[in-house]
């Protein structure tokens, strides 16, 4: 987990849950021997600023372009934009749907979680406001996508790890354990990993 | 159907500020310092801790028209303090949309006997605390966050150090009672049975926990990390130094980097002077503590 702010805590406890050893990334030599990488919620200017200063920027560039999966969630979808890191082909609006006030949670049907509804808590959320024909959108609100997958990118625009489910965690992890070069070649979904196999044939 | 202001809605965006520093404004210009320093949130208000000790008087809400230029100014969350106890400034305060209605000592309280009814309102509201006690009386009244109180606008640390080891003592004091145990701990707390359980049973708070009140440098901000803090809202230590641009950005490096001494010890370098501080004796003596306040 990314741990310059945010709530990476809460990422832990849904990581270890499902079995995984998760350890804090404050520094980039803390990315070596990691297989996957939680950008976790929290303010993204703060984020953003916290990863230049600390050289994490360019690091998890790397990281990425090495084919590991990397989870971001609400500031975490912000900062892989193109805007920002660029890791995945897509544009966001920074709190989309409003202040505190506006914040809600609902449920949510997500692509690749199988038929039942996610709890999607969205705080201050952002949404996908343009993205490139290679970006897969996994769930929608108010016909804007708040989650989306493009390659070994998985971003989301909610919190699901201050609920119980960790169905989102589980599929990150998949992508994790499944080798780079089929989890970041677009064709090639579906083969190997439990939870990658229904990506993409729900409709 | 969404909800909105649920309990998971309101401590959310109190979990996404962990890990971060929340620093008091009091107008645009030093909103924008703060979000380009790396803030996570402003607090909006009138005259600085520091400011309100030294004029005296009745502290009270902030003119909203500031309010709002600082919402336009920045995109970070915007928080604004009301009165203890005045909820018709908190009604004033959540019709501006302020991300977080801070209760505040800081100001002169409004009621002696009464907080606000938190859970009547939309908007999140955070509380200080010197004590656990008095920290699981506010979360039975609704707050979605608790800060210490420590003794704000003096820049000494040291009643923070108190009030986050009183909290976190009482709580693993808590998680090692027998079930049996635990009315005659809430009793002892003046502090509701179901939240008492909660927090045996977890080993925590249910909100999260915020240090304020005499953080004064890079330093302070890694030993209330160290003890237990979640975050770190700084008050007067950052617009009464000399130099809060680079103050700020050391306070945020030290509040994210507080397990490294060597990266406290660099963020501490070439800052100017730091607030004066105040003794905290010499303030009892003369009836000036504001931690007191709305127990």
């Amino acid at each position: 987990m990314l741990a310059l702010q945010g709530d990476f805590e809460a990422h832990r406890r849904m990581l270890q849950g499902l079995g995984a050893e998760a350890s804090e990334v404050r520094a980039p030599h803390q990315l070596e021997g990691l297989d996957g990488l939680v950008i976790p919620g929290g303010e993204s200017t703060t984020i953003s600023k916290g990863m230049a200063r600390d050289g994490l920027d360019e690091a998890i560039v790397g990281f990425h372009a090495s084919g590991r999966p990397i989870l971001g969630s609400c500031a975490g979808m912000i900062v892989c934009d193109r805007e920002h890191l660029g890791l995945g082909d897509y544009l966001c609006r920074r709190n989309a749907f409003g202040r505190q006030l506006a914040s809600f949670e609902q449920d949510l049907q997500v692509e690749g979680l199988g038929p039942d509804p996610l709890r999607a808590v969205f705080i201050r959320a952002p949404w996908v406001e343009r993205h490139g024909p290679g970006v897969e959108v996994l769930a929608e609100v108010e016909r804007h996508p708040v989650a989306v997958r493009d390659g070994n990118l998985l971003a989301v625009a909610f919190h699901s790890e201050l609920t119980d489910d960790s169905r989102l965690h589980a599929l990150f992890m998949a992508l994790a354990s499944t080798p780079a070069s089929s989890a970041s070649r677009p064709g090639v979904r579906g083969e190997g990993a439990d939870g990658l196999a229904t990506l993409g044939e729900e409709s | 159907m969404a909800e909105r202001a649920t309990f998971r809605v309101k401590t959310g965006l109190a979990e996404m500020l962990k890990g971060g520093v929340i620093m008091d404004v009091v107008d645009a210009d030093q909103a924008r310092i703060a979000e380009d320093a790396g803030a996570c949130a402003v607090m909006a208000l009138e005259r600085v801790p520091a400011d309100i000790r030294r004029d005296g008087g009745v502290a009270r809400m902030s003119n909203p028209a500031m309010i709002k230029g600082i919402q336009e100014a920045v995109t970070i969350p915007v928080m604004a303090k009301a009165r203890i106890g005045h909820f018709a400034e908190a009604q004033v305060l959540q019709s501006l949309e302020v991300d977080y209605i801070d209760e505040s000592e800081v100001l002169t309280p409004a009621d002696e006997a009464n907080h606000i009814d938190k859970l009547s309102f939309e908007v999140p509201f955070v509380c200080g605390a010197t004590n656990l006690g008095e920290a699981l009386r506010r979360i039975g009244e609704g707050a979605a966050m608790i800060r210490s109180k420590g003794e704000a606008g003096t820049g000494n640390i040291v009643e923070a150090v108190r009030h986050m080891r009183e909290i976190t003592d009482g709580i693993r004091e808590l998680a090692g009672m027998r079930r049996e145990q635990l009315a005659g701990a809430a009793k002892d707390h003046r502090a509701p049975l179901d939240v008492v359980q909660e927090v045996a049973e977890q080993g925590r708070l249910p909100v999260p926990l915020f240090c304020a009140g005499g953080i004064a440098t890079p330093a302070d901000a890694a030993l209330m990390m160290q003890l237990g803090a979640e975050g770190n809202f700084v008050g007067s230590g950052i617009f009464k130094s000399e130099d809060p641009e680079r103050r700020a950005r050391a306070i945020v490096e030290a509040t994210t980097h507080f397990q490294d001494p060597g990266r406290v010890a660099q963020a501490s370098m070439a800052l100017g002077e730091a607030m004066p501080g105040l003794e905290i004796e010499a303030l009892a003596a003369e009836g000036g503590l504001l931690q007191g306040r709305g127990a």
